[in-house]
């Protein structure tokens, strides 16, 4: 029946969702947009898969913007990569939203929710902008979309530094888009063109000249921003922590990662691997993972806020991608790849038992949560399952991501690095055990006696994502091949 | 075609034991077997649910007629025991039987040396707790270094198999030749579970420690399951003759004078397991079927002894010789089971124990090693000594005890029967046997030649028995305890280990000050830089942060505009 749109699949999966926004503005009722944003990421999510396919079978597709030709016009193009990412990010938003319903009626006003489910949309919508464009300056454009609507999502949040935290977010984000677009100015400058594949056409001749390089120094530290790379990432762990449960957990499985994305482009497809011989950018890149890893990770275990526990978590998850990315190797790409989509499936899972966890207790201190083991024996489990994946036990998804960067570590001959790798998993279990430890080993105070068991409408797409931990990380074939062809198709190796 | 890996109904079915009660749970938990035996009759050679992970390719079942035998007889084994333990009503002894069986089962069909490793560390653990089921001290110390030496074995044997499969790039459980370290992993492992000299301590120490029930279950598999992989890893391994040739001969010693008869029983059962050692080291078809043939009718006969033994320790109360005698007046079908299961043992001819060792013994002829041919005959001889008289002899005659025990209750009786039947039937047709064999057999056993041979060997034998008794040179049954080689590391090694640790104490107590005063101080710093109110954790002010950022920038264009 549908036939006729599939041609135009690349770009229907933004518009689907960016338009679904003004419908729930116009609705204003808290259930309609629910289940507005609902169909519309689910849709999107069926176009994503069968984008995955079709790249994987057919090759890339490009997409013409009202049909003008390429270096004019606005380019869509999906590869390989771009429809991995694609595939994470709408997948966490339909699984999330599904959880949104009661956890949203929970913690914002009713007669905010349908501006809720507006912005939803539109963070939503402007990720898969940013990750199907194959224009610099589009994505530019995506890339404020998504940030925008994020500031207001996180400043829905219920405590009052929820405001503070947007706001200190706004600024530096902010801050983050104009280097960006400095960045992106200057190679304009240079080139004449915004096309990334133009621009990428262009690159070896003009590699040498400072502008160029200034220009990589500008996106660097802008996307760096976005994406949480230490010592940029200031703005992150009140942002997660004070955002409602929800957004947290969106935001924290699919914005960081997009911003990843954006750097493995413009490192890879616009400058060129062989930028990393003439620049120490990967040493930069090394030197900051590491200290990420490990100072956050510790950082991490003093906390004594779930949410901010988490948060400084992904601030050292963050790390252990730009490691990958540092080595400039297939097997890094590769594992920095795995690692962005097992990361959203764990960091996914974590966030959603921990707002199933605040639907209850009210709260998400550490204190709070002694002998949540056996009043909530699911969602517990479902936050141990995670965590254990975090650590990256085997069988799970984190095992995998980690197995491969110390494969890419040891391949480079970077015996050090694989140890600081492995002494940050250890200190990861550390911060998972505290919390383990309280909620399973601390008797039920008299106070919490009365708390249930999540409700059903939770505790399904929490467990949907822990069955996703485990089941790609027995059978890894998917992620694995289609990770590594995104990696070979970025390092230009031929498939 | 086949519907699930074989083994794997027992393993599950043992988790929904707990549903079910009295008498509808001892009917479930024989279906399980029978099932599982059924489902082996339809199955055609091949391989099963391969699939890969991790890159290796994992083909966890493999059927061929070398894995048919040792499955028919796992589950015969597992009937029969079952059925002894039908007057249990303890859970736990019954699942660990179940998942042990089971696990025992798998291992046999393993195509690969994960799979194996895999079901080679499950019967470990399932067929502890049939040990410290005992529920005494004695067998749950026992039962730990048992726990200790088979998970360490398993744990040989994987990191064996992952060498292997680094040097070959193949993890299938195929001949290996014994060169290079990963092979040789992997033989020791087997060799620690199929009780070679010097590794067989946990065997004699552990077994006689199992609950009645428990030792029947664990003469079946264990080193069955060791003996069969040997036979397909390493087949005319020369160095397995020897071997071979030196567990049947040192156990006897052990077994002439040792008073606690299942102990008398676990050395002989060492000293069979040698007969299986050297077919697998002689490698000819003839001496491999012979291993197989030896395995099959051993685990039966076997069972019948312990089976009888325990039924009389589950009556008197006690297993030692000294204590035991005349109870043949009031067990008679125990005694009469007993004596079938020994005469199995000694191989007379008819009962099932002639019909496959004379298959070793032969091969070892044919082969023209006959130093060793005449160890075999030795040991065969005083098999019938020490578990063909000595174990009915001071269980049921000898001097009168005075016990006036109760005949075994009927489901012991039952199991003993089936197995002692199949004793004689294997005995006086062993071609139904010799069918299922890993090679085609011509071999007749009943020449005039074998039976007279044998019966010469058994008659002298015997007439050493009676001779020695007689003039009372026959060493006493005392109450003694006997050092075997373990005594080294269950009291000598302890007792170093004890100087050794007492000093690490005092060396450990000043140590742990020094690092106490440096995990102070670096927890101190820690929390200074990364605690809440940190540097690292803090949230300074708008100003600050776009400061950095602004710094980070600087830097990097530095760098970048003066590097190029």
């Amino acid at each position: 029946m549908f036939e006729f749109l599939t041609p135009h699949q690349a770009i229907l999966i933004v518009v689907i969702p960016l338009l679904a926004s003004p419908i729930c503005l116009i609705v204003r009722h808290s259930g309609i947009a629910w289940l507005i944003a609902l169909v519309a990421s689910w849709i999107s999510f069926a176009i994503a898969i069968n984008l995955l396919n079709q790249v994987t079978t057919v090759g890339p597709i490009s997409y013409l913007l009202g049909n003008w030709p390429a270096p004019w016009g606005i380019e869509y193009k999906v590869d390989t990569l771009s429809a991995f990412v694609l595939l994470f990010i709408s997948g966490i938003s339909s699984i999330t939203l599904i959880f949104a319903r009661k956890s949203v009626y929970f913690e914002i006003a009713e007669d905010r929710i349908y501006l809720f489910y507006t912005m939803f949309l539109l963070a939503f919508a402007g990720l898969l902008g940013i990750t199907i464009t194959g224009d610099a300056f589009n994505l530019f454009v995506f890339l404020e979309i998504s940030s925008l609507s994020s500031y207001v999502l996180i400043s829905l949040g219920s405590s009052r530094n929820a405001l503070t935290a947007a706001y200190r977010y706004l600024i530096l984000g902010t801050v983050g888009a104009t280097f960006y677009v400095i960045g992106v100015g200057l190679l304009y400058q240079m080139t004449g063109t915004l096309n990334i594949a133009d621009l990428a056409d262009r690159m070896p001749e003009l590699s040498d000249t400072k502008t160029v390089l200034i220009s990589l120094g500008f996106i660097t530290v802008g996307i760096g921003l976005k994406l949480g790379l230490f010592p940029l990432h200031v703005w992150l762990p009140n942002a997660y922590a004070y955002a409602p449960s929800v957004v947290t957990a969106f935001l924290a499985a699919t914005a960081t990662k997009v911003a990843v994305y954006v750097l493995l482009r413009v490192y890879f497809t616009i400058f060129g691997y062989q930028i990393f011989n003439k620049l120490v950018i990967d040493e930069l890149l090394l030197v900051l993972g590491l200290i990420a890893v490990i100072s956050m990770s510790i950082v991490a275990i003093f906390q004594t806020n779930i949410k901010k526990l988490l948060a400084y978590s992904s601030v050292a998850q963050v790390g252990y991608m730009v490691i990958g990315i540092s080595a400039v190797t297939v097997t890094g790409l590769t594992s920095t790849i795995l690692h962005l989509f097992n990361h959203a499936l764990i960091k996914g899972g974590l966030f959603l038992a921990l707002a199933a966890i605040f639907l209850r207790i009210k709260s998400v201190k550490i204190d709070d949560m002694a002998g949540l083991g056996k009043l909530m024996p699911f969602t517990m489990a479902a936050f141990l399952m995670s965590g254990l994946s975090l650590i990256g036990v085997p069988l799970t998804v984190g095992f995998i991501s980690k197995w491969y960067l110390i494969l890419a570590t040891l391949e480079k001959g970077w015996w050090p690095v694989a140890i600081i790798v492995l002494i940050g998993s250890l200190l990861s279990i550390v911060y998972v055990w505290k919390v383990i430890e309280i909620a399973y080993f601390r008797p039920v105070p008299d106070k919490s006696s009365k708390i249930k068991e999540a409700p059903l409408s939770m505790l399904i797409p929490i467990w949907i994502l822990v069955t996703a931990n485990y089941y790609f990380g027995i059978a890894t074939d998917y992620t694995i091949s289609s990770a590594l062809s995104a990696a070979k198709e970025l390092m230009g190796v031929a498939l | 075609m086949i519907e699930l890996p074989p083994g794997l109904i027992l393993i599950v079915g043992a988790f929904l034991l707990p549903f079910f009660h009295g008498n509808v749970r001892n009917i479930y938990m024989l279906l399980l077997p029978i099932f599982g035996i059924w489902g082996l009759l339809t199955v055609s050679n091949g391989v099963y649910f391969p699939f890969e992970i991790f890159g290796y390719n994992l083909s966890p079942v493999r059927i061929d007629r070398l894995s048919l035998l040792f499955g028919y007889i796992f589950h015969i084994a597992a009937i029969i025991s079952l059925i002894y333990a039908f007057h249990l009503k303890d859970t736990v002894q019954q699942m660990a039987g179940l998942i042990y069986a089971g696990a025992a089962i798998g291992g046999a069909f393993a195509g690969d040396l994960i799979t194996l490793f895999i079901y080679w560390e499950i019967t470990a653990i399932a067929s502890v707790f049939l040990i410290w089921s005992s529920r005494t001290e004695a067998s749950f110390k026992a039962g730990m270094r048992y726990l200790i030496i088979q998970v360490g074995s398993g744990v040989l044997l994987l990191a064996g198999a992952i060498i292997h499969f680094h040097k070959t790039g193949s993890i299938a459980f195929d001949k290996m030749n014994l060169s290079g370290l990963g092979p040789i992993l992997i033989f020791v492992a087997f060799g620690i579970k199929a009780a070679f000299p010097l590794l067989h301590n946990w065997l004699v120490d552990a077994y006689p420690e199992a609950t009645v029930t428990g030792t029947v279950f664990l003469s079946a598999f264990t080193t069955k399951l060791a003996i069969y992989a040997l036979a397909r890893g390493f087949p005319g391994t020369e160095m397995l003759i020897w071997i071979g040739a030196t567990m049947t001969a040192f156990p006897i010693f052990y077994a002439v004078i040792e008073n606690n008869l299942r102990r008398v029983l676990t050395y002989s059962l060492n000293n069979q397991l040698g007969f299986m050692v050297v077919g697998i080291g002689i490698g000819t078809e003839l001496s491999i079927n012979g291993t197989a043939a030896h395995a099959f009718s051993h685990i039966l006969y076997k069972a019948v002894l312990f089976m009888s033994m325990g039924a009389v320790l589950y009556r008197t109360g006690t297993i030692k010789g000294s204590e035991l005698g005349g109870l043949y007046k009031t067990m008679p079908y125990t005694t009469g089971f007993c004596i079938v299961g020994a005469a199995s043992a000694s191989a007379f001819p008819l009962f099932s124990g002639f019909i496959s060792k004379s298959l070793i013994v032969t091969a070892a002829a044919v082969e023209g090693h006959w130093f060793v041919w005449g160890v075999l005959l030795f040991a065969s001889a005083s098999v019938f000594y020490h578990s063909g008289i000595k174990i009915p002899y001071f269980a049921f005659f000898q001097h009168d005890s005075g016990k006036r025990p109760q005949e075994a209750p009927k489901n012991m009786l039952a199991a003993m029967g089936i197995a002692a039947f199949l004793c004689i039937a294997i005995g006086v047709y062993p071609y139904w046997l010799y069918d299922i064999l890993p090679y085609n057999v011509d071999y007749k056993p009943y020449t005039t030649t074998h039976v007279v041979t044998q019966l010469q060997l058994l008659f002298f034998s015997a007439l050493a028995f009676g001779w020695l008794m007689r003039t009372g040179l026959y060493p006493p049954e005392l109450k003694s305890t006997n050092l075997d080689f373990d005594w080294s590391y269950r009291v000598f090694i302890p007792k170093i280990l004890n100087i050794v640790a007492n000093s690490i104490k005092i060396i450990n107590a000043s140590l742990e000050s020094v690092i106490h005063k440096i995990l102070a101080f670096v927890n101190a710093n820690l929390s200074k830089h990364h605690g809440r109110s940190g540097i690292l954790a803090r949230t300074s002010s708008l100003g600050g942060s776009v400061t950095m950022i602004i710094s980070v920038l600087a830097v990097l264009i530095i760098i970048f505009y003066f590097e190029t």
